[in-house]
């Protein structure tokens, strides 16, 4: 339900308010950054806390029009045409407390041959029962390229349920590179479902790297639609799970148009008593397309730790090793 | 010979692998500091050996005994081994998703100074500005992950190397300098075992043993096993093997 106050932040400059300073400063300090990097005039920036915007700064050419609600924020994001933001643009969703909901719903458009990264950072630092749903559209237009990248920081207690959703449509030579990473603390539930559909020489490039424990439940759903001429599609999951923690990975890839070509990676790493489940699925439609794909679940490379080993380091260390670099 | 000049000794080796007899029996000395080969066709078990000699995970069932420095390390683990001085350096070396060539050496290195990976780096003949950032994965070409292989084994500066087929993927550029690494390592007072079937590479050994069938069936200077390998390996004489009851399958 929306709420009482819409924020047109277009042109305005930045702005912190509705929580204390320190409720920033914590945010910001639970991913690593201080107040005072958001006073780079030259960096876009958005950082909500619940449902309020604590901070705000936009560069040229970018427009957000954030409604706060009951229980998040809807924003919608347009990027001018031909406008091409040289600088990350630096986005924080997250709470502080340890439990409630937080909905980010967001509508973004790129316009024509625009070009804009962002960096989300998404932190519960707290949690015990927090849940956050992003549900977003996104809309990226010809020759046009949007870059997101999704960086979360849970607490340690297993008690943050996330799920991200996207729909988005490339349009003639759009690209679209999506990263997923939980840099810090457990996954608790991290449900992923993203829908893309392709237009003639579209790229897609989506890559998860979740390492899950205790009793982590790690769920990615991605669908890529090449329905291009000459589209191109990239679904990347790098998964480790020990304990008893699952992963269920389902990628699809389907391919109807001349010159499609799409591969499908998914590599799980399964320890202890967890389980891991990956189900590429491919389709294709049209005798000029080819996707291809490869999964591997299993425990870790023999040949990779019994090299390290022999190099010295432990069975434990050579394990670390080995995951810290398939979710690097 | 002092018992203490040993590096290594393998006292009636045996390994049986899903029932089949890999290692019959073997008895070997091997000096400290020398260069030796292992020399065999293939399937002589050479590359069982050296799996068995780093102590890997399926090669541990051993009968009889390996000494290093007159120590049993039957029951010692590949990483225990190699925290003793041992260590392998595969025919074909694994490849790291995510691990650049940086971390893989400082992983192996004894001493973690950046200067030490440049030098290894550059007696490989790569040059580390290249190099180092990249990742030790399926980018590189067999002969360069085998270069960065044995860079790898030069900063952990182990007493005994153990090289699986050494020449295997690599150009006769990289080859001398394979050999010139060779060398280094035994400056800085490692032993080497090289294990192959190449005669070139025999060359550069100073003492061999052949194998056959699981065993040793002689030892002796490089010059003299060279000469036998070429004249009753190449190809193999099965006549010759059944005269000298060598067990063997036909």
């Amino acid at each position: 339900m929306i709420n009482k106050k819409k924020l047109r932040l277009g042109g305005l400059p930045a702005r912190h308010g509705a929580l204390p300073t320190s409720a920033l400063e914590e945010l910001l300090a639970s991913i690593n950054k201080k107040p005072a990097e958001l006073h780079d005039t030259h960096t876009a920036h958005l950082v909500v806390h619940h449902n309020k915007v604590l901070g705000a700064h936009l560069v040229p050419g970018l427009k957000m029009d954030v409604n706060e609600m009951k229980d998040g924020i809807r924003a919608v994001i347009k990027i001018k045409d031909g406008t091409i933001i040289e600088n990350p643009v630096q986005i924080c969703f997250g709470m502080l407390p340890e439990k409630g909901i937080q909905k980010i719903l967001m509508d973004v458009n790129c316009g024509k041959n625009s070009k804009i990264s962002i960096i989300a950072h998404c932190s519960f630092p707290n949690a015990l029962d927090i849940t956050h749903i992003m549900d977003a559209k996104i809309n990226i237009e010809e020759g046009a390229e949007y870059r997101y990248f999704e960086r979360h920081v849970h607490g340690g207690g297993g008690g943050t349920k996330v799920y991200p959703k996207a729909k988005v449509n490339l349009e003639k030579g759009a690209r679209f590179a999506t990263e997923f990473e939980l840099i810090k603390g457990r996954v608790g539930l991290i449900d992923i479902n993203y829908e893309t559909n392709c237009g003639e020489d579209s790229s897609l490039e989506m890559t998860a790297r979740i390492s899950g424990y205790a009793n982590d439940i790690i769920r990615i759903n991605e669908t890529g639609h090449l329905n291009g001429e000459n589209s191109r599609g990239f679904l990347n999951s790098r998964i480790a799970v020990r304990d008893s923690a699952r992963a269920d990975i389902y990628n699809k890839l389907t391919a109807s148009a001349a010159g499609a070509r799409g591969h499908v990676d998914c590599k799980e790493i399964v320890q202890d008593k967890a389980a891991a489940s990956a189900t590429p699925v491919v389709e294709v439609s049209h005798p000029q397309a080819r996707i291809t794909h490869e999964a591997a679940i299993g425990s870790v490379d023999s040949k990779q730790l019994q090299t390290l080993m022999a190099r010295g380091l432990s069975e434990k260390e050579s394990v670390a090793l080995i995951i810290r670099g398939l979710l690097k | 010979m002092n018992k203490t000049e040993n590096i290594l000794e393998l006292k009636n080796l045996s390994l049986k692998l899903g029932g089949k007899t890999i290692l019959n029996g073997i008895n070997a000395v091997f000096e400290a500091g020398i260069i030796y080969a292992i020399v065999g066709p293939n399937g002589a078990g050479k590359s069982t050996l050296a799996s068995a000699l780093m102590g890997l995970p399926d090669f541990r069932n051993i009968d009889g005994d390996i000494l290093f420095e007159g120590k049993s390390i039957k029951n010692l683990a590949a990483d225990k081994r190699a925290k003793l001085g041992i260590t392998l350096g595969w025919q074909e070396p694994a490849r790291f998703e995510g691990i650049s060539i940086s971390d893989y050496l400082m992983a192996s290195a004894k001493d973690k100074k950046k200067g030490n990976m440049e030098y290894a780096m550059n007696a490989v003949g790569l040059n580390p500005g290249n190099y180092l950032h990249r990742g030790c994965d399926k980018t590189l070409s067999g002969g360069e992950r085998k270069r960065v292989e044995i860079a790898s084994i030069l900063v952990m500066e182990p007493k005994l190397t153990l090289l699986d087929e050494p020449d295997s993927g690599i150009d006769i550029e990289a080859l001398d300098k394979m050999f010139e690494v060779i060398q280094t390592l035994k400056r800085k007072g490692s032993s080497i075992i090289l294990i192959t079937h190449s005669l070139e590479v025999l060359k550069h050994s100073q003492k061999a043993f052949l194998m056959c069938h699981g065993g040793i069936r002689d030892s002796g200077s490089s010059e003299k096993i060279s000469s036998y390998f070429h004249d009753k390996c190449m190809p193999c004489d099965l006549k010759y093997i059944a005269e000298q009851g060598i067990p063997y399958d036909k």
